[in-house]
């Protein structure tokens, strides 16, 4: 597909014995809000490996960016954004530290990086504590910088691994008007959660359950084609069936 | 006797205040939910209440006992389990079981028609590593192992932190279960859905109490009321909202977007056309019921509002 941003062919991971990721395909468009959701052990993880260069397939094809996830892992890694909830930022340098570090990485001239560094603190309300270190603050406004940081280089993807897991209700929402402007702007956004009021913020949900893509649509059609009135019900129904519990 | 009594605890590390004067009680048998986001205080205030850590100031009570100078008394009465696995990855799944009982000086078979709802689903994995279960396994096999000696009291962590929506459900399952059996059962969360299976709940935010009822009361308590509003353009609509001169609040919930107006009664039609001059024509506009995540955000609001 012309406007695609991530296409997979029956991408395939196998450990030894084990599938972990078992012949899945999909596409995800230019600008989308793609959520990629799965029971624990379903295989995002490792799917999120390979799309992101860090991980090579053991079968089928996958492109990101139009960039091959065999042959250019590196172009892909320069061409995407990426925040997990685990890791982001460094605990012990401060706010305008950690955006100037990441701007660095990103490779971007040091004009332009002056300027992103003012744009993301005024973005993210954190102006008044650009001097602070990023450990004193609240889980919320990390993960919101955060975000901000993985998109300072202007990535057409960006790739959030559970990125608002234990933030408190107002700054998740806050999160998402993030992830919302994100995509007015045309930033694909492929994102991962357990909380699942926010599959319905997405355009398109997968659902994967044990190694498979067993449901891909919009929240509205997963719905209707399950005759239930929510994503979580649907998650509940297909990932109930899972064996893969005991891996 | 309440199985908890809090009067009035404060803990600070260094800079940060993690409780400001925390007070509640916990009835015999009850299941009572702390339901807050990283960072409320959760943690700080299970580990004064199993005796691992001491309150700088206030007074805590557990089964009748002083945390500070009957700790001793206390811990082979409590269940705890922490929030991160506090399983030996390295020893297989029986032998962390068995480590647990004997700690306690008791055995498997001597407590396991308590645990025997739960353990039997890892029966058939008895001999394999920790190490090597999977997120959920391994929450129902450290809820085993708290509970191997027959505990009073239990306090839970936030067990169902990163765990999937599928094992959140079956987790809470085995609580209602455990309830049952008189067991009194502390649990933390930062799921607020999971807010109505318990007895009553406290909401914890920045190391206070914002509110302790039942679920049912607190959403009873919620003061305005909601208009759910569907669009195909959430962001749109949202933008929108923000510019209106009558909105209170407007968070996306789900499919929907929970919108309260600072009048006491919302104006629906003036809102449509107001919509509709934004080049939003497809709003579907009803009333909502309230739910915990409702009350809780009003509650935060107006703590910022108190400073």
């Amino acid at each position: 597909m012309a406007d695609s941003v991530i296409s997979t062919k029956e991408l395939t991971r196998t450990f030894g014995v084990f599938t972990a990721v078992n012949h899945i395909s999909f596409d995800v468009k230019k600008g989308e809000i793609f959520g990629f959701l799965g029971a624990n052990g379903a295989g995002k993880t490792t799917a999120m490996k390979m799309l992101t260069g860090l991980l090579a397939p053991s079968s089928g094809e996958a492109s990101v960016n139009g960039f091959d996830v065999y042959t250019q892992s590196e172009e892909i890694k320069k061409s995407i954004g990426y925040m997990s909830q685990k890791f982001s930022l460094y605990d012990d340098l401060t706010v305008s530290e950690n955006i100037e570090f990441y701007g660095g990485v990103y490779g971007l001239p040091t004009k332009t990086l002056e300027q992103k560094i003012e744009e993301t603190l005024y973005t993210v309300e954190l102006m008044e504590v650009k001097d602070a270190l990023v450990v004193s603050l609240p889980l919320g406004w990390k993960q919101k910088l955060a975000f901000s940081v993985s998109i300072l280089h202007n990535p057409s993807i960006v790739f959030l691994d559970e990125p608002t897991g234990g933030v408190d209700p107002v700054t998740r929402r806050q999160f998402w008007e993030r992830i919302y402007e994100a995509a007015d702007k045309g930033i694909t956004v492929f994102v991962t959660t357990h909380y699942m009021d926010e599959a319905e913020y997405c355009d398109r949900v997968s659902i994967m359950v044990d190694g498979k893509i067993e449901a891909l649509d919009s929240p509205e059609n997963l719905k209707s084609s399950f005759s239930t009135d929510s994503i979580e019900d649907v998650f509940i129904r297909l990932a109930r069936g899972a064996t893969r519990s005991g891996a | 006797m309440p199985a908890v009594e809090v009067h009035s605890i404060y803990k600070s590390f260094e800079e940060v205040q993690a409780l400001r004067g925390i007070s509640f009680s916990v009835e015999e048998g009850e299941l009572y939910g702390f339901i807050g986001p990283d960072g409320a205080g959760k943690t700080t205030l299970f580990r004064i209440l199993n005796t691992l850590l001491i309150p700088d100031q206030g007074k805590a009570a557990v089964l009748g006992l002083d945390v500070v100078h009957d700790y001793k008394t206390i811990r082979p009465r409590l269940g705890y389990m922490p929030g991160r696995f506090s399983l030996y990855q390295d020893l297989s799944v029986q032998e962390n079981l068995e480590f647990f009982a004997s700690v306690f000086g008791t055995t498997i078979s001597e407590n396991y028609e308590l645990v025997a709802p739960i353990y039997s689903q890892l029966e058939p994995f008895k001999n394999r590593h920790v190490g090597k279960l999977s997120g959920g396994m391994k929450q129902k096999l450290a809820l085993s192992c708290a509970l191997i000696h027959k505990p009073e009291l239990l306090l839970l962590d936030e067990p169902t932190t990163g765990v999937d929506a599928v094992s959140r459900k079956e987790f809470w399952e085995m609580l209602v279960n455990l309830k049952k059996q008189g067991i009194t059962i502390i649990v933390s969360t930062p799921y607020m859905d999971e807010a109505k299976l318990c007895d009553r709940v406290a909401l914890i935010q920045d190391g206070s109490l914002m509110q302790i009822d039942t679920p049912l009361n607190i959403v009873k308590g919620y003061e305005r009321p909601i208009l759910g509003i569907k669009s195909k353009n959430t962001y749109k609509l949202l933008q929108a909202l923000k510019q209106y001169d009558w909105t209170h609040s407007a968070h996306p919930f789900g499919e929907s977007i929970h919108f309260t107006e600072k009048r006491e009664k919302p104006d629906v039609t003036a809102l449509k056309a107001f919509l509709l001059d934004n080049g939003i024509d497809d709003a579907v506009i009803k009333e909502v019921e309230p739910g915990i995540e409702d009350s809780f955000m009003a509650l935060m609001k107006k703590e910022v509002a108190g400073g």
